[in-house]
């Protein structure tokens, strides 16, 4: 069984602060880490590897200094490691970001795709499921357990709202994977030690399959305007009054506030 | 020397942050306050290569280096001393004499369940009567018949001795001989004649299993015995050498502990309409305590580093330790003050740190005897 994770590297928003005036993340001396929620998923891939040899091979998409979290991801035992890397690359949304890892995924063998439900710095939950969209295969989002035949379907527990699913799927399938369900192992010593003696594969856009229109800023039909820190709102007044009353309550704040 | 850390040295310090963080700090002051040994977290540091860090592949190890090893140790006594003890005293103690003084069949019998943390290792030199005078030994061995040790005698204050399975111990084997007649044997749990005796209560470092070791009669197959005949006082200095490097790790991770917290504390805690660390007072006292543990750390990362690279690290190791030792000491009794009347209850973890930090300035050499190794190599 090949599996095919996909991670990447986001600053750790627990330690990031906002510029107030500028409105945009302060990122210098914040950490990069491996995104939580890929993290997870990448545990799900090992444990999978573990118990039916599969072999796990990671990819991300980002800037050269990305390889730190394909070392990590070696150092936890995958087999394969691929920066995707280019100029052309850059500028993406989601949708060109979706684009070039299905374009990096049509040129390799998978029985399973496996994403982090979101990424902590765009919190969009988009790009996996827009993955499983391009490559024509069917994804369960929001995974929280994963079991395997042995032959090609999987069991999976899907978190919903109120509660769960259980479903199966057959490979080839892509799902993306929520952080908490599962505690991602530690690095082990001589996968940390051997970790920057082994080989992450650097690919350009030229080594994968989807048109150039559809990748970097040119095949991004969105683009972030303004980025913000959520202003406070002071606590609300409740009136536990008749209808009647609560109209003049209003009415009478409107006018306070001039509004009406 | 490179003073940065290699690549390699930056991905193992994430881990082993995140490890000491959610696995042994939450242990930590349960550790201590019951005197309980974590061996669950043995278990833990066993599976992902921890007890085997400075031992080559081919014995089963990771084939780490020495400065990996003495990240390691501090970093998990950063947030428990007992638990940098129990991998110091493991991998320094037992591991590194087999591994340097072992024969081959001995490297392959013990190295690779020592190095995974199947067995944990310890070290028996000490004796009532024998502590920095290690030449008075009183333990004894005697040849019986061609291929048999007997060993009478006792060893004291023998870290991770409960829960060892291998112990490298020195024993006299021709008192008339004084040093020269000190020889090292290796023992495994379960020798008959060999058992464990009193447990210590300690101050600190309380989890750490330290008890007596007792021999009656202890049959010990001729092939155990670890490096020559008579040669086993230089096994011990040697051993005690690469050890020093440990312990100063260990207080160089109780005393950056100490600094966490008190910088933490000092700038939540308000007295007089503002936090402490706005004094100067406080301020002056965190530059002077940084200061000394960015200088223990340097001490300690340059005797790993001539270790690592083959270069003479005697007196490095005991300059690490004995200013390591004295600058846990120091942090922690100041961290102690810092957080005023809280400080000295078993609330707040400093109370925790200064009682583990004393260790460090008597075992593996008291810092009179690192300024005696360091004295007598100025004086040669």
């Amino acid at each position: 069984m090949n599996i095919i994770v996909c991670i990447k590297q986001v600053p750790d928003t627990t330690e990031v602060k906002i510029n107030p005036q500028t409105g945009t993340l302060i990122r210098e001396g914040v950490p990069s880490i491996m995104n939580p929620d890929d993290k997870g998923g990448l545990e799900f891939a090992l444990q999978l590897k573990d118990k039916f040899n599969a072999h796990v091979t990671v990819i991300t998409m980002g800037l050269p200094q990305a390889d730190a979290i394909l070392r990590e991801a070696l150092a936890m035992g995958v087999d394969r490691a691929i920066l995707l890397t280019d100029r052309k690359l850059g500028g993406a949304d989601t949708l060109a970001t979706s684009n070039a890892i299905a374009g990096a995924l049509r040129t390799l063998e998978y029985d399973l795709v496996v994403a982090g439900r979101q990424a902590i710095d765009g919190d969009t939950a988009q790009v996996g499921p827009q993955i499983a969209e391009h490559l024509d295969i069917p994804q369960v989002s929001y995974l929280e357990d994963i079991d395997f035949d042995g032959n090609k379907t999987f069991t999976l527990r899907k978190q919903t709202d109120d509660g769960y699913q259980v479903l199966q799927m057959d490979a080839p399938c892509l799902v993306t994977v929520l952080a908490s369900a599962v505690k991602p192992r530690y690095m082990n010593m001589r996968g940390i030690v051997e970790a920057y003696q082994r080989e992450v594969e650097v690919w350009g856009a030229d080594r994968i399959d989807v048109a150039e229109d559809k990748i970097g800023k040119a095949g991004s039909p969105t683009s972030v305007m303004k980025a913000f820190p959520k202003s406070l709102k002071p606590a609300g007044a409740t009136f536990e009054v008749s209808a009647e009353e609560a109209v003049d309550i209003i009415v009478e704040k409107l006018k306070e506030r001039h509004i009406i | 020397m490179d003073f940065g850390l290699s690549k390699t040295e930056e991905l193992f310090l994430q881990m082993i942050r995140e490890f000491a963080e959610k696995e042994v700090k939450p242990l930590a002051a349960e550790v201590d306050e019951d005197e309980r040994f974590p061996l669950e977290t043995v278990e833990k540091m066993a599976k992902i290569g921890l007890m085997g860090i400075p031992i080559p592949a081919k014995y089963g190890g990771v084939g780490g280096t020495n400065q990996m090893y003495g990240m390691a140790v501090e970093e998990l006594s950063r947030v428990c001393g007992t638990t940098g003890v129990i991998l110091s005293a493991h991998t320094s103690l037992c591991c590194a004499p087999i591994l340097e003084s072992g024969t081959e069949e001995q490297k392959m019998k013990y190295l690779p369940k020592l190095a995974s943390g199947e067995w944990i290792g310890a070290f028996g030199l000490t004796e009532p009567n024998a502590g920095t005078d290690a030449a008075m030994q009183q333990t004894t061995a005697v040849l019986d018949g061609g291929d048999h040790y007997i060993i009478n005698g006792s060893k004291i204050f023998i870290t991770n001795a409960i829960y060892a399975h291998v112990y490298v111990i020195f024993a006299m084997t021709d008192k008339s001989l004084g040093n020269k007649g000190i020889t090292a044997f290796i023992i495994e749990k379960g020798t008959p004649g060999f058992s464990i005796g009193k447990k210590e209560k300690k101050m600190g470092i309380r989890g750490s299993a330290t008890t007596e070791l007792i021999f009656e009669d202890c049959r010990v197959p001729k092939e155990n015995m670890l490096g020559q005949i008579g040669k086993g006082f230089g096994i011990a200095m040697k051993t005690l050498d690469g050890g020093r490097i440990g312990i100063a790790a260990q207080a160089l991770g109780i005393a950056q502990g100490a600094m966490d917290e008190t910088i933490r504390y000092t700038k939540e805690r308000k007295q007089f309409g503002r936090s402490i660390s706005q004094f100067q007072n406080t301020q002056f006292q965190l530059a002077e305590l940084e200061t000394k543990v960015q200088a223990a750390r340097m001490l300690v990362r340059s005797a790993s580093y001539k270790k690592d690279n083959g270069i003479p690290y005697s007196v490095d190791a005991a300059m690490a330790k004995l200013f390591g030792a004295e600058t846990a000491m120091e942090v922690t009794t100041k961290a102690v003050q810092l957080h005023g009347g809280y400080g000295y209850t078993r609330e707040y973890p400093v109370e925790r740190m200064m009682r583990d930090a004393k260790i460090t300035e008597i075992y593996e050499g008291t810092s009179e005897v690192q300024k005696m190794v360091i004295a007598a190599k100025l004086l040669k």
